[in-house]
């Protein structure tokens, strides 16, 4: 059903990573006390496969956090980032003790990273809701730290039912030298996309 | 020198092995890992499924029968007989199915692991094939690996010892 979408239509989803996770990076920013760098998203139409790529491969073992969107636009949302940006994030914000097993976190450690993907997640959606003046509730996000394809695979069954790829908004930021990188990913439900269009004024289908 | 050769099967992929070797698959989350083995003629299948059934699916023509329980069994049993299995010598081990997240409210879809396993062994009944072993639900991922020439099942998970059924 995504085969065909105009070139105007996939500028409209850039824009709304460019909004969402434009936010989230400023909130990001706030909390390092330093600048945070923002890639231009990437929308693209991906075959499930290559989704893992994106973050390492399919075995690779990630942090996410995971949160639904419910309300006029369906879709879910997963903040990813590697276990050694996660570890720097948490020296940088929290003020953690790095602990020298870069495998393993604490209870307060992922108390601690639970609440950091909740406030970037939740300032990507508030900023989009804005944008499009749709309604777009987060549900309360829960954190997996696992194997990439294990995690990320949970959000693409809605589109299991209707072939073998997903649309995702992908939007990469990084701060300092490379040193905290962490992706965020937007997969509206298929119907939500002419949701979106509709209410940022563009034709759809 | 064995050549060992290691077939990896995708999300939504099926695939047969005869002889020695192995089937992989890996990243399984809510999917579930089936593998069929028959052990005199040395025939293994594996399916990563990722969806209960195929009466949900709506799709065009071209569909995936590897992604939905119903349809990936009917067809992995079908390939490995032309490859000379005997469907009553045939044992299947499965892995998988696991909840990644947990919810307050917990949807239909938000228990698509489970969903996906109950599917499973209802078909397996149906086709009188004994499931030997299984490593499912929890909340982790695994990668699974199973043995051509004897069968054997490893299952790997993050920051667990690797299981063998």
């Amino acid at each position: 059903m995504f085969d065909n979408l105009a070139d105007f239509q996939m500028d409209v989803l850039k824009e709304v990573g460019n909004i969402g996770a434009g936010n989230a990076a400023t909130a990001l920013s706030k909390l390092l006390d330093k600048p945070v760098d923002m890639q231009v998203p990437k929308v693209n139409l991906l075959p499930f496969e290559e989704i893992t790529d994106i973050v390492g491969g399919s075995e690779q073992v990630v942090i996410a956090i995971f949160l639904r969107v419910v309300g006029d636009a369906p879709g879910n949302m997963f903040f990813v980032i590697q276990p050694t940006s996660a570890k720097r994030l948490l020296e940088r914000i929290a003020g953690l003790e790095l602990d020298s097993d870069q495998d393993s976190f604490s209870e307060m450690e992922f108390s601690a990273l639970h609440e950091i993907g909740n406030i970037l997640a939740g300032s990507y959606l508030s900023s989009l809701a804005d944008f499009t003046k749709l309604s777009l509730q987060p549900t309360v996000p829960s954190l997996a730290v696992d194997m990439a394809g294990a995690i990320l695979s949970f959000g693409l069954i809605e589109y299991g039912a209707m072939g073998d790829h997903a649309l995702l908004i992908d939007t990469k930021f990084l701060e300092g030298h490379d040193e905290v990188e962490g992706h965020f990913f937007l997969i509206p439900d298929p119907e939500s996309f002419n949701k979106m269009f509709t209410a940022l004024g563009v034709p759809a289908e | 020198m064995i050549n060992e050769c290691i077939i990896k099967v995708g999300m939504a992929d099926l695939n047969v092995l005869v002889g020695a070797g192995s089937l992989k698959t890996t990243g399984l989350g809510s999917c579930v890992g089936l593998t069929f083995h028959d052990p005199a003629a040395h025939i293994s299948g594996m399916a990563h499924i990722m969806l209960p059934t195929s009466s949900i699916a709506r799709e065009g023509s071209e569909w995936n029968r590897a992604k939905y329980a119903d349809t990936a069994i009917p067809e992995l049993l079908d390939r490995m007989r032309k490859s000379g299995a005997v469907l009553s010598r045939i044992v299947a081990k499965m892995a998988g199915g696991a909840q990644m997240f947990a919810f307050a409210t917990a949807s239909e879809s938000m228990r698509i692991g489970p969903r996906n396993v109950e599917s499973c062994k209802a078909l397996l009944q149906e086709y009188n094939i004994p499931l030997a072993a299984e490593d499912t639900g929890g909340n982790y991922g695994r990668t699974i690996e199973l043995l051509g020439d004897t069968g054997v099942l490893l299952i790997r998970s993050v920051n667990q010892e690797i299981k063998e059924l």
